[in-house]
């Protein structure tokens, strides 16, 4: 039996101006699963991830997320999945409550079920001696756990994450994943993009791009096999270099 | 001979306590590591020691100068990378060069060979504002802004953060060529991996330093049995293990799950449990640890 997709991209390609940002990208990934997107610093991880979430049309291409097409149906793409960056997630002058109820209202949730959601939410996460602490206040690593979490408060199809675990403790990166695990084993499909290798190793499968192009896609033990390497360190480090000799 | 002297320095912000009596010395040459996560104060100490920012108690010198009293010369010989990017967004990459220089009253050309190796690989793109650079190009610029009137001592605060894992090995390759030319270099990072890398480490958490040694000896000095464990369904195998009937620590790492143990492991105990509840096909074998799982320990000891 055919595996469910999520998300299907042919032959994407993504110009500006002259440059090629994304040439050719063509992958599919499948329902529940959880997508490594590794790439060195420029390669077109971030383009490609715009345009998968709705907020830049490709050049050409084509490209289908959640069941919806990216030329014509950007809202109800947005609808569908979450997004989560290290950079901006939630805001630092609204209480840990006050950014639930905003992004629950944004979603469209009703505020009958916001407030009981928020509630049970704040329970699980362990934050509520901080519940009506301004967000400024409370430790990175909780912010991180909670922007994942408000993320995929309107359940979601699928949830972008973009560097989620950047600068965090070697603990809370842990319990993050355990937080990705959780939501991959209630059927969101999670794309996930990250500088730490051995995260690479927590994915189902990883696609590695190098200067605009997919070098290679499979799971991290497959890579591992094709690359004769030890790890996905060595993975990433030999195609990253090797293209840059060429 | 020490280079870098810290004494007890402590700083709060409000009542938050950002740095607590820390300690530590450097040697003149040698490449230091601040390791921890965002929130263990390492920005704090370096902007203290490069006489930004005031400590609420204690003291520090860097090459016999005061940092209170000798701020204006310690300023001269520092050359400080901070971790948000500080430069002129609407300056040329050449215009910030030489701005830099300028203020320091050297040249570019002056001091061209120290930069060479770097600045060659932006030196195409030197007319371009610098707040139109690629992050990789910004992290090129800043490093030879902090080196153009060739201090004695390096200062950078996470300089490989968001910096991919290749740009990253080149990065440290950069940092022991510095070394060889004699500058001290105290660096910080987030990525434990980068701790072997230098020749001592300052492992800090929360304001405070757990253990300051050489890489070697802090894995010398783990004393917990540690297994990695392999199985098909790793995620299940971390629920499994940490409902193991003894007091350990379950954490993934890459490949396997890193399980370890004051106490004695019995490793066919261990495997029958496994097999009882789902896992026919581990392996388990016993492995030495990394700076990550030293870490990992001495933030439980700490806890």
């Amino acid at each position: 039996m055919e595996k469910e997709k999520a998300i299907t991209v042919k032959n994407l390609v993504k110009k500006f101006g002259s440059f090629v940002a994304n040439d050719n990208l063509t992958f599919d990934v499948y329902k529940g699963e959880i997508f490594g997107f590794l790439g060195a610093n420029g390669a077109g991880k971030t383009t490609a991830l715009k345009i998968l979430c709705g907020l830049s049309s490709p050049t050409s291409g084509e490209i289908n997320v959640a069941g919806f097409d990216v030329y014509t149906e950007t809202n109800k793409i947005k609808n569908n999945i979450g997004y989560m960056s290290q950079k901006f997630s939630l805001y630092e002058d609204l209480t840990v409550y006050e950014n639930i109820r905003f992004y629950g209202g944004i979603y469209g949730l009703k505020l009958k079920d916001i407030r009981k959601r928020a509630d049970e939410l704040i329970q699980k996460l362990g934050l509520t001696n901080v519940r009506n602490e301004l967000l400024s206040s409370i430790p990175l690593g909780w912010k991180q756990k909670l922007a994942f979490s408000v993320a995929i408060f309107h359940h979601p199809k699928i949830v972008f994450l973009d560097e989620p675990t950047g600068g965090v403790d070697p603990v809370t990166r842990r319990e993050f994943w355990d937080m990705i695990y959780e939501a991959a084993g209630e059927g969101i499909t999670i794309m996930v993009t990250t500088h730490y290798m051995d995260e690479a190793e927590y994915c189902n499968r990883v696609c590695i791009m190098v200067d605009g192009r997919i070098e290679a896609i499979g799971t991290p033990s497959e890579l591992i096999k094709n690359q004769n390497a030890e790890n996905m360190n060595d993975v990433f480090i030999q195609l990253a270099r090797k293209v840059k000799q060429k | 001979m020490n280079f870098v002297e810290i004494n007890n320095i402590s700083k709060s912000y409000g009542t938050h306590k950002a740095l607590h009596e820390t300690s530590f010395s450097v040697k003149k040459g040698e490449l230091f590591g601040v390791i921890g996560p965002d929130g263990a104060g390492k920005t704090t100490l370096f902007r203290i020691l490069t006489t930004l920012l005031l400590a609420d108690s204690g003291s520090a010198k860097i090459a016999g100068l005061d940092i209170l009293k000798d701020y204006k010369k310690i300023r001269q010989i520092v050359g400080y990378m901070p971790g948000k990017f500080s430069l002129y967004q609407d300056l040329t990459i050449e215009e910030n060069l030489a701005f830099f220089a300028t203020i320091f009253g050297t040249t570019i050309k002056e001091n061209y060979e120290l930069i060479k190796d770097i600045y060659i690989q932006i030196e195409p793109f030197k007319d371009r504002q610098a707040g139109k650079l690629s992050g990789g190009m910004k992290q090129k610029l800043a490093l030879s802004c902090a080196l153009i009137h060739k201090p004695e001592i390096l200062i950078l605060d996470e300089p490989t953060t968001g910096v991919d894992a290749v740009s990253r090995t080149e990065f440290w390759d950069l940092l022991r060529r510095f070394k060889d030319m004699g500058i001290t270099i105290i660096v910080s990072t987030p990525y434990m991996d980068e701790a072997s890398l230098c020749d001592r480490v300052a492992l800090m958490q929360e304001g405070k330093i757990m253990q300051i040694d050489t890489p070697a000896n802090i894995i010398k000095n783990y004393k917990p049995e540690l297994l990695a464990i392999h199985s098909n369904n790793m995620h299940d195998l971390l629920v499994k293990l940490r409902n193991y009937n003894i007091n350990s620590q379950v954490y993934l790492f890459g490949q396997t799950v890193h399980f370890s143990s004051n106490e004695r492991i019995n490793q066919s105990d261990l495997k029958n449990y496994l097999q009882n509840n789902g896992h026919p096909n581990t392996e388990i074998n016993t492995c030495s640890p990394t700076i990550e799982d030293c870490f990992l320990w001495l933030m439980k000891q700490h806890n």
